[in-house]
């Protein structure tokens, strides 16, 4: 396994470690920036490997939220539903993919766009499962203290950040990393050698998928109430990838750097700019991009010290 | 000698312009074939229709008794179809082993990253790349690109490999080294369709050539026959410059 890599495991296991030092806001925190995680290394997958710009996180990130909230409501236990909603996702994105995929660049990007947008309709008309605009409210999971059930949907939410690193390291050292790495170079090439375009460009999207989906559906339990414009929210898309560039896109370290300093960001700038925020964050994102094209990972302390010794 | 490829009344055409016309051609096992025509002929166009870049609108492909008209083109790429491209197509950000690697990955069957990256070593010392295996594809010569290339098309083991220009671009001392290895890949019994605009390497290496004009065949036969065909004389230097010739012959 290579440094950066080993560093990503020493660095998730670090947040493990949260509920030991904080209170309730720390939990609430760590929980988020778990899911800010799994979004920007499920997004790498297919937006930094494959070179494919997605921008169908939300979708992924709703239908988990809205496959586990209905189950839950029906009385399936947490595991089962979080289970339902990851596999389910990975079939039907996989699936998706492989007729999205056949797009690319600008087209490919509106077309995932618009998966988040169709499955906001679906879910605004099926009212009678989904409770339409109005939400759905989603059982408590456990009569427990609020502290203990703050404290398991962190570790639940770490776990599937777990997951999605492991799988963000496997997929980078094996043959469908190597393909994807082959399909963002050179697609028209990639065939000609004896690649599967299609397959391999299907399973990207459908790893890219299954984790955010059961990070939806831990989100979903762990607010009790989900509404269409909320889990479907297109900010879902867009941060995943403001996350990886800041990182430095392909990295799995790089890109759970990049989501960790991009909750800082939104933290500090939202208790300080209440009234601006927005603006404030966009111009600090359009100013690291600027500086940082590469993003974090382009920022090493050993490159810094060679310059300062030719001066 | 036996039939490896078999192209009957073959025709392709982009909207309004007919790039083939009811194009019909055998390729014998280890023949090595010349195919070529003036600029706009249609050469690319027939081994991308070949090899299922550009399917043919009608007519047949028939590769090693198998029908491959409709075929995708990794599936053609795993038959045993491979080529090089004229405007050269590496994998930039890869090393020259790696871009290697990635034919011999994906072309194979249940082959594994780490015996790929064996099997490309061999592949690039064939071509004398070795001393480069670790450089990044886009930091070559457009020499060595072409060479990389050739060790990419080599390590998907084809069994008919076309070669697009390979010469094209190159200085002497590098054309006569490619030709070199050309002879080599014939000796070794690989079957290769080559587009070649140099009539020196064309008459050294061909064992037969082919003319494509406007889309259609318009020779079929032993080099020195075909390259003094009245036909071809004109397709090449226009009607004119065929008379003239004829007049002096």
């Amino acid at each position: 396994m290579t440094r950066s890599n080993i560093a990503l495991l020493v660095l998730i296991a670090a947040v493990a470690a949260l509920p030991l030092f904080g209170g309730a806001y720390a939990l609430r925190l760590g929980t988020i920036a778990c899911l800010y995680a799994v979004l920007a290394l499920s997004w790498n997958v297919v937006g930094g490997l494959a070179g494919y710009p997605s921008f169908a996180t939300a979708a992924f990130f709703g239908y988990g939220a809205y496959a586990a909230g209905v189950l839950l409501g029906h009385g399936w236990p947490l595991w089962a539903a979080i289970a339902f909603a990851t596999l389910s996702a990975f079939v039907a994105a996989a699936a998706l993919g492989a007729v999205l995929l056949r797009l690319r660049g600008h087209y490919f990007a509106i077309a995932s766009l618009s998966l988040a947008e169709v499955l906001r309709e679906l879910v605004n008309n099926a009212t009678d499962l989904t409770g339409g605009g109005m939400g759905l409210n989603i059982p408590l999971a456990s009569g427990a203290g609020i502290m203990a059930e703050a404290t398991f949907f962190f570790f639940a939410m770490w776990g599937v950040l777990l997951a999605t690193a492991l799988m963000a390291i496997i997929v980078g050292g094996s043959k469908l990393g190597f393909a994807l790495a082959c399909i963002r170079q050179n697609e028209t090439a990639s065939s000609m050698v004896g690649l599967n375009t299609t397959l391999y460009k299907a399973a990207a999207f459908g790893l890219s998928a299954c984790f955010v989906s059961a990070a939806g559906g831990i989100y979903a339990a762990w607010v009790h109430y989900i509404d269409p414009s909320d889990v479907f929210d297109v900010l879902y898309s867009v941060k995943p990838i403001v996350m990886a560039l800041m990182g430095g896109l392909g990295s799995p370290l790089g890109v759970a750097c990049g989501a960790f300093l991009y909750l800082g960001l939104e933290e500090v700038v939202w208790r300080n700019y209440i009234q601006i925020h927005t603006g404030v964050l966009g111009l600090l994102i359009v100013l690291l991009l600027l500086f940082l094209p590469h993003g974090l990972s382009s920022l090493r302390p050993d490159r810094l010290w060679r310059r300062a010794k030719h001066v | 000698m036996s039939e490896l490829l078999r192209l009957e009344r073959v025709s392709r055409h982009f909207s309004g312009l007919q790039a083939l016309r009811d194009v019909t051609l055998s390729v014998a096992r280890g023949e090595v074939l010349g195919l070529i025509g003036p600029n706009g002929a249609g050469k690319t166009t027939l081994v991308n229709t070949i090899c299922g870049v550009t399917p043919a609108n009608s007519g047949t492909v028939t590769f090693d008794a198998t029908e491959i008209t409709r075929i995708k083109t990794y599936q053609a790429a795993r038959l045993g179809l491979s080529r090089t491209f004229q405007i050269v197509q590496p994998f930039s950000e890869f090393t020259a082993l790696d871009n290697v690697a990635a034919a011999a990955l994906f072309s194979q069957p249940g082959a594994s990253l780490k015996g790929a990256r064996e099997a490309a070593r061999a592949h690039l010392a064939f071509v004398g790349l070795e001393a480069q295996a670790s450089q990044p594809a886009a930091t070559l010569t457009l020499a060595m690109r072409k060479r990389l290339e050739l060790a990419k098309a080599l390590a998907m083991k084809p069994k008919l490999l076309f070669l697009d220009e390979v010469n094209a671009g190159l200085n002497s001392a590098e054309v006569e080294r490619a030709t070199r290895l050309i002879h080599e890949l014939a000796a070794g019994g690989i079957t290769i369709v080559m587009i070649e605009h140099l009539m020196k390497v064309v008459l050294n290496v061909c064992t037969r050539i082919v003319v494509l004009h406007n889309g259609t065949l318009i020779a079929d036969g032993a080099p020195r026959e075909v390259i003094s065909n009245p036909a071809v004389v004109e397709a090449y230097l226009g009607q004119k410059y065929a008379q003239r010739s004829a007049g002096h012959g």
